[in-house]
Order: structure tokens, then sequence, then C-alpha cells
């Protein structure tokens, strides 16, 4: 379809633009990136015919583009440009039909009954038919920017280019326009090729992406490869991180903001804790990374305040989580910047322990009734039913945790507590062994992001030994408090 | 629905036409009728049909009615028409090229340019040869064309993007250094000065069907050329780049509308002086009242264009008769304040965005 081959080239003397090559197929959307000045528009106005180039060819349907005379190559290429300036109040209508220029033969170019067609269909699809007799002047960007892509389809072209199609509009018409070219490529085999400066939407919509450094081509594959961290961090120059989409399969970039803010100093230990018989709470200067089960704030996220709610047993809701975001915002809590839990548990045998490394220091909260204990390798033999009893695990970390050290932390505290849970005997009532927890057990593990780095968090690493002997600890003298208090 | 809307919608342009064919008419019997002596328009219905067509008959007419309607106001009507035809037109042009609605003719310093031209002709006694006649409006086009392209590199030069201030800026610079040139010239030579000041103001008066001849083959050229690319016009005044876009060989036609417009320019100035403000006023109306859509704002300028100076040099010989004021004097009294209205309601737009 489209061929560059060896393209140098550029405005003055010195060539913007050094040994471009790549080809783009019939119905791909096909992205252009690159930081501001590595040559993205002037690559688009080398495709497009406007500029000329110094060096090597670009080849379009086995033709070459100096080849095609304006009105042919308008035929074949549509350009949709970032802004394009309307001096005079034409009708929506009378742009739109601009768009059939290339098409109208003749010397008197008249207008025929298939360029109405067209035109009309185009209209249509875009959505710009309701308003076609309005003044372009009158309309939003948005709007304006869907008459000049209406115009620019009205060319029947089999390549469209766009330079940031998506500057200047609103999220919801972005969305609009990348799923409409998207929609376009698949179903009448439309070939996009467009420059974007949101890596994220080029990631998003994009079958392959061009990275432009400097003027040469930095690497033209799939967006997973091209958005990779350091490839990315390096031609930006800036600190980035990549992420997985939540709901498809595609790279998602995330600026890192510098932290201004000097690294705030603080310990996380009793005095931040707040017991009273309602509920236990902890709440912290800054946000802490989280990973946790709660009934609040759970998954991954950023939280600042931590609450252990005390319910009476016999407590039952069919919408808990909007109870307890209730519950907590009665409390002068913020539920979005808050994690909570809940526990039949008398608050009273709270037990917390503080542990101090070199370089960090863990801080965990537990609170543990057994009424509900039960082996986990044969949890089939227990109905479904919501009792009362639970342990929760409360783990700060002061320290910058990684994902991976997350998840290490949450099967090192699990496996700190069934161990408790076994050197205690607690049964599970139904089967008659050694139960290995609750059925309604949360864990957070929560750190400040701060400090020194701790990359894992196995049995046997520093963080692993910490958590381990302070979860125990914890938890078994959080059972025999609670215990002890039943057989009052 | 759709038809009806069609149909609505041809009316309307057919209604265009019709409303500017009679204010061409009216402006035209009223421009013949009136002067010094009035003549009653039934006598110039007679006159001129009778001329048309051939009939005899003269006799029953008062033999001065004729003369003067035949010899003095006919033509002075016409070729202020045609003058005011193709300084609109030019300025409907340049207007959509330049996607300004400012430019016209003497912003641009290209009738400062075509006086030039004129001026260097008139006091040097040039002539061409085998062109005899057509010395005056050649060397006028030849200056207006040559004026346009310095203008609009020097503006290009100021400003890549040249903005519509930026082009306007650069025409009154060009203006005045050639204004300048031309009192020059008319110092050094002396004589005939208050004959010379007059013509530079603008006037269409003792002009005689002489210069009908000189100007109606440019004007024919002229608009011909415009009119054929009305749809390139379109295309264009949404930026050269876009317009190449859409499939327009932009260099070859900005070039042609380039000449058509310094074609027209020249050949006015030629006959009448420079007269200001025509070209902004017209185009500015009637893209007002019917759209910018240059296949009918281009004819619709030409019809609207004469009958407004027809208009305008019956106000100038009559308003403080029986001296007659130039009717550049007119055309900038009314143009003026409709340049100033226009910056206006441009500059009040770019703020609301």
């Amino acid at each position: 379809m489209l061929d560059v081959q060896q393209v140098s080239g550029g405005y003055s003397s010195e060539a913007v633009l050094k040994d471009i090559s790549f080809t783009v197929e019939k119905g791909e959307l096909f992205g252009i990136l690159g930081p501001n000045g590595s040559g993205k528009t002037t690559l688009l106005k080398m495709l497009s015919g406007i500029l000329p180039f110094q060096e090597g060819e670009i080849v379009i349907n086995g033709k070459s583009l100096q080849e095609y005379k304006a009105k042919q190559l308008a035929k074949i290429i549509a350009v949709l440009s970032q802004h394009s300036s309307q001096s005079f109040s034409y009708t929506v209508k009378e742009t739109v039909s601009l768009g059939r220029y290339a098409h109208q033969k003749g010397l008197f170019q008249t207008w025929s009954t298939a360029d109405e067609e067209v035109v009309q269909k185009v209209m249509n699809q875009i959505g710009v038919s309701r308003f076609q007799n309005k003044n372009i002047q009158e309309l939003s960007g948005g709007e304006k920017q869907r008459v000049f892509l209406a115009q620019a389809l009205a060319q029947e072209p089999e390549i469209l280019l766009l330079d940031e199609p998506t500057n200047h509009l609103d999220l919801s018409y972005q969305k609009e326009l990348l799923d409409f070219l998207k929609q376009w490529t698949s179903e009448n085999g439309l070939t996009v090729i467009s420059i974007f400066h949101d890596l994220n939407l080029a990631g998003l919509y994009c079958d392959r992406l061009l990275l432009l450094e400097n003027g040469r081509i930095n690497i033209d594959q799939i967006p997973n490869e091209v958005l990779r961290e350091e490839r990315i961090r390096d031609v930006y120059h800036t600190d980035i991180q990549k992420h997985p989409h939540p709901k498809v399969a595609a790279p998602q970039m995330v600026l890192l903001p510098k932290r201004n803010c000097e690294v705030v100093n603080f310990n996380i230990d009793e005095t931040r804790l707040h017991i009273s018989e309602e509920w236990i709470e902890l709440t912290t200067p800054i946000p802490l990374r989280t990973m946790s089960s709660g009934v609040i704030g759970s998954g991954t996220g950023w939280h600042q305040i931590f609450v252990n709610r005390h319910v009476h047993k016999d407590y039952s809701c069919s919408n808990h989580r909007a109870e307890m975001a209730s519950f907590l915002k009665s409390k002068g809590f913020e539920p979005s910047e808050t994690v909570g839990m809940m526990t039949a548990v008398v608050l009273e045998d709270v037990v917390y322990k503080r542990f101090i490394e070199e370089e960090f220091s863990i801080f965990v909260v537990v609170t543990a009734g057994v009424g509900n204990a039960i082996d986990a390798s044969k949890g089939e033999q227990h109905s479904f039913e919501m009792t009362p009893g639970t342990i929760n695990t409360w783990v700060f970390v002061t320290g910058e945790l990684t994902e991976e050290a997350f998840i290490q932390s949450i099967m090192t505290a699990t496996e700190a507590k069934v161990k408790a849970l076994n050197d205690l005997k607690v049964k599970d009532e139904v089967t008659g062994t050694i139960a290995s927890g609750t059925s309604t057990d949360s864990i957070l593990i929560a750190a400040t992001q701060t400090g020194a780095v701790l990359e894992f968090a196995g049995t046997i690493t520093p963080l692993g030994k910490l958590i381990g002997k302070a979860v125990y600890l914890c938890t078994t003298e959080a059972i025999q408090k609670s215990s002890k208090r039943k057989r009052k | 629905m759709r038809r009806l809307f069609i149909l609505k919608f041809l009316n309307n342009k057919y209604l265009a036409y019709c409303l500017a064919g009679i204010f061409l008419v009216l402006s035209i019997l009223l421009g013949i009728s009136n002067g010094t002596v009035s003549v009653p328009i039934l006598t110039i219905i007679k006159i001129i049909s009778a001329k048309v067509f051939g009939f005899s008959l003269l006799e029953t007419i008062d033999p001065m009615y004729s003369s003067i309607v035949l010899n003095i106001r006919l033509p002075r009507v016409i070729l202020s028409g045609l003058v005011g035809a193709s300084l609109a037109i030019a300025g409907a042009a340049f207007q959509g090229l330049l996607r300004n609605p400012l430019a016209d003719p003497y912003t641009l310093g290209v009738s400062s340019g075509a006086s030039v031209g004129a001026v260097l002709t008139l006091f040097f006694q040039l002539s061409i040869p085998f062109v005899g006649s057509f010395t005056l409006p050649l060397l006028s086009i030849l200056f207006s064309f040559l004026t346009i392209f310095l203008v609009l590199t020097f503006a290009s030069k100021i400003e890549r993007s040249m903005r519509v201030e930026t082009i306007i800026l650069t025409g009154i610079i060009f203006s005045s250094f050639l204004g300048a040139i031309i009192s020059l010239m008319i110092a050094l030579t002396g004589d005939e000065l208050r004959q010379i000041i007059g013509w530079l103001l603008g006037s269409v008066s003792m002009r005689g069907w002489e210069y009908i001849k000189i100007i109606l083959p440019f004007f024919i050229i002229g608009s011909g050329l415009l009119i054929f690319n009305a749809k390139e016009l379109n295309a264009m005044s949404f930026g050269e780049e876009r317009a190449q876009h859409l499939g327009v060989n932009v260099q070859k036609r900005k070039l042609l509308i380039l000449t058509a417009g310094s074609i027209l320019t020249g050949a006015a100035v030629a006959v009448s002086g420079t007269i200001g403000f025509v070209g902004l006023v017209i185009p500015h109306l009637s893209r007002l009242l019917w759209g910018p859509d240059h296949r009918h704002l281009l004819p619709l300028s030409i019809i609207t264009g004469s009958g407004f100076l027809i208009l305008a040099d019956l106000i100038s010989r009559t308003i403080i008769s029986p001296t007659e004021l130039p009717i550049g004097v007119i055309t900038a009294l009314i143009g003026a304040p409709v340049f100033a209205l226009i910056l206006l309601q441009r500059k009040r737009m770019e703020r609301s965005g």
C-alpha cells in the first residue's frame, strides 16, 4: 500500500528526517510517535505530498508519490490536520462537499448525484448531518474536527493521514473519533496513519507503532514492543512506568511526577493507633501503597486511613460495602482514602508489634477470632455461611516494595498465620482437623514506598523474616486473648 | 423533505441574483437619469432600446436628451459599473485566496502599484509598439502584479503563517512607499498637477466610450479566469495545505488567481485612478447576505459592485453639485468604517474562540 524507502529531507539544508524506511499495509492503523521535534509532522507532510524530500522514495500503490498529480493523489490520500483555519462562514455541507473536488470532472465540474450521495452518506456516518446547514464557525472544536473528518472521508481515500487528531478534543470525542477510525480500518479497509502525542491512546488503538527519535526510526513494531519502559524513558527523557490496561490487552504508560516535597520521615507505630470500642484506626501523614482484601479499598491502591470496625456477631447486611462506606463517612473518614475491615472480635484484644531492621521497620496489627476456623484443605465440607470470627492482619512497612514483594508479603503473612493456628491446635469444628484460618480473614500490606527498596519478601528475605515473625507472634497472642475472653 | 429543501435553496440563489440584478438596473437608471439635467427614466429606456434594437424612435425624443444619455451619462455609468465590478471581484478573490476578509486591491497596495504604472505611462508618454492605447492598462497590470508579489513575499518573510494583520500592514507599507514615488514623479514633472491629483483620488468623469474599450477585454479575461477558479478559491479559503490535500494544484491556481486579480485591478486603475474599499465592502456584504461560496460570491460581487460604484459616482457628482467630488472620497467614506467594523468583529470572534 504505502512504502517509504530511505527517505531523508526537511525544510532547509539540514535534514530533519534521516533514512526513514517503513511500509504500511492496507487496513492498518499505524501510529507515529516521538518527542517534540523528532520529525513526526515533517514525515506526515512528506507522505501527503506537501513537503518535498531530498533523498529516497515514497511509493503508493506501486507508483512513486511524485508521479501523482494533485487530484489523483487526493483520491488516494486524505489528510486531517490538527486544526484547520476557517476564515469564512461556510455551512457544514459546503465544507464536506469540498471533499469531492478531486472526483469532479470536466470544465464546469458539475455536482453529480453520486457526489451528493457520498456526501450525505459520510455526513450520516460521522453524525454531522443533523447540523449540515449550520455555519461551521458556530460549531465547537469537537464538532469542527468531525466536519473536517467528514470532508476527508468524502474524498473516499484509501489512506487517511492524521496529525494528532485528538488534540483539543475532550475525552469522549477522543474515544469516539478513534473508535470510529478503528471501525473504518476493519470494515472499509481504510489505512490510517496517525501522529499521536498520547502514548496510551496509541497503545490502545494502533496495530503498529513507529517511534521516531531525532529524525531517525527508533523502532517500528507492535505497541507492546514499542511501549517499553526503558525505551520510552530514553527517547522522551522522562520517568515513566508501564502498566497493563485493566480491561484490554494494551500497554499503558504512566508519568512519574517529580516529588518536590522532602521525603516525610515518619514511623508507623502504636502512637498512630487509636483503639475504641467501635473501631481501630490508624492514619498516616501520606498515602501508603496498599494491597488488601478489605471491605473497602480492596485490591491495590493508595490509602491513608485504615479502619478495623467492630460489628456485632449477628451483623448481616445485603450490601455490606455500601453500609461500610456510609459508616466510614458518618465517622468522618473519606471512604476513597480508607481501607476498611470488619470483625466481631472485641477490639480490646488487638495485638500489635513493631520490629525494626537497619533500613526499614514493620508494624503489625492483628485481631483474631477463631470461632469460625476452617481447614482450607477441607473447605468443600463447609456450607457457605457468613459467621463472624475473623483474623484481620495489617502489615505496615516503611520501605519501598515492588509488586513482587507485595505478593510475597501476603504469602509470608498467611503462612505465619497458618503456623500460629497450627501451633495453637485450633480445630475446624466440622472436620475435626487443624484449621488454617477462618472463612473471612482479611489482610492488608501497606508500604510507605519511601526509603529502602525491598525487592522480595519471601520467608528468608530480611522483610519476609520480620513479617513471618511478627505475624506469628501477633496472631498467636491475639487468638489466645480472644479464647481467654470466650472461656470467661 | 430534502427535495423541498433543495428547492428552497435554489430559490434562494435565484432570489440572490434577482435582488442583485434589480439593484444594478435601478442604479444604472438612477445614474443616467440624475445630473445637472434630469432625464426621465422612461425616456432613458426608450433611447437605449432604440439604440440597441435599431428603432428610429429618436425623432419623438429631445435630441439633447439622447445626446446626454448616449454620449455622456451612459458611458460614464458603464465605465463606473465595469470599474466597480472589476474591483469587487478582485477583492473577493484576494480575500478568498489569502483567507483574509480585510484584503482588497486598495488595502493590499495593488492599486498603488497600478497607479505607479499608470503615472509612469502618462508622464513619460510611454507607448508600447503595436498595443497603442492598451499601453496604459498593460503597464498598470504589470505593476499591480509586481506589487502583489512583493507584498506577499514580504509578508511571508515577516511571518510564515501570514496572519490577516501582517498582510494588511505590509500592504499599507507598500502603499505609502508607492504613493511617495507617485508624489515624487508629479513634483518632478511639475505640470498638470490638478488633473493628476483628481485622477489619483479616482474618477470616472469625462472618460467616454474610449475607456470602456480599454477596460472591457481585461474585465472579461480577469473575471472569467476567477469564475473558473471559484471551486479552487473555496478550497483555498480553508488554507493552502488543506486545498492541496483536497486535490487542488495550489501553485498553479494561486498564480492564476493572483494574475487575474492584478489584471482586473490594473485595468480598473488605468481607467479611473485609485478607488479604494470597493473590493472590501462589496464581497463582505455579499458574503453576509448570500454566503461565502465563491461560485456565487464572485458573480454576485460583480453585479453588486458595479451597482455600488454607479451609485457612488452619482452621489459624488450630485452631492455638492456643480462641483464634483472624487469618487474615491465617497467609497472611502463608506469603506473605511466597514473596514473598522470587520476588524472589530474578527477580534471579538477570536476572543470568544
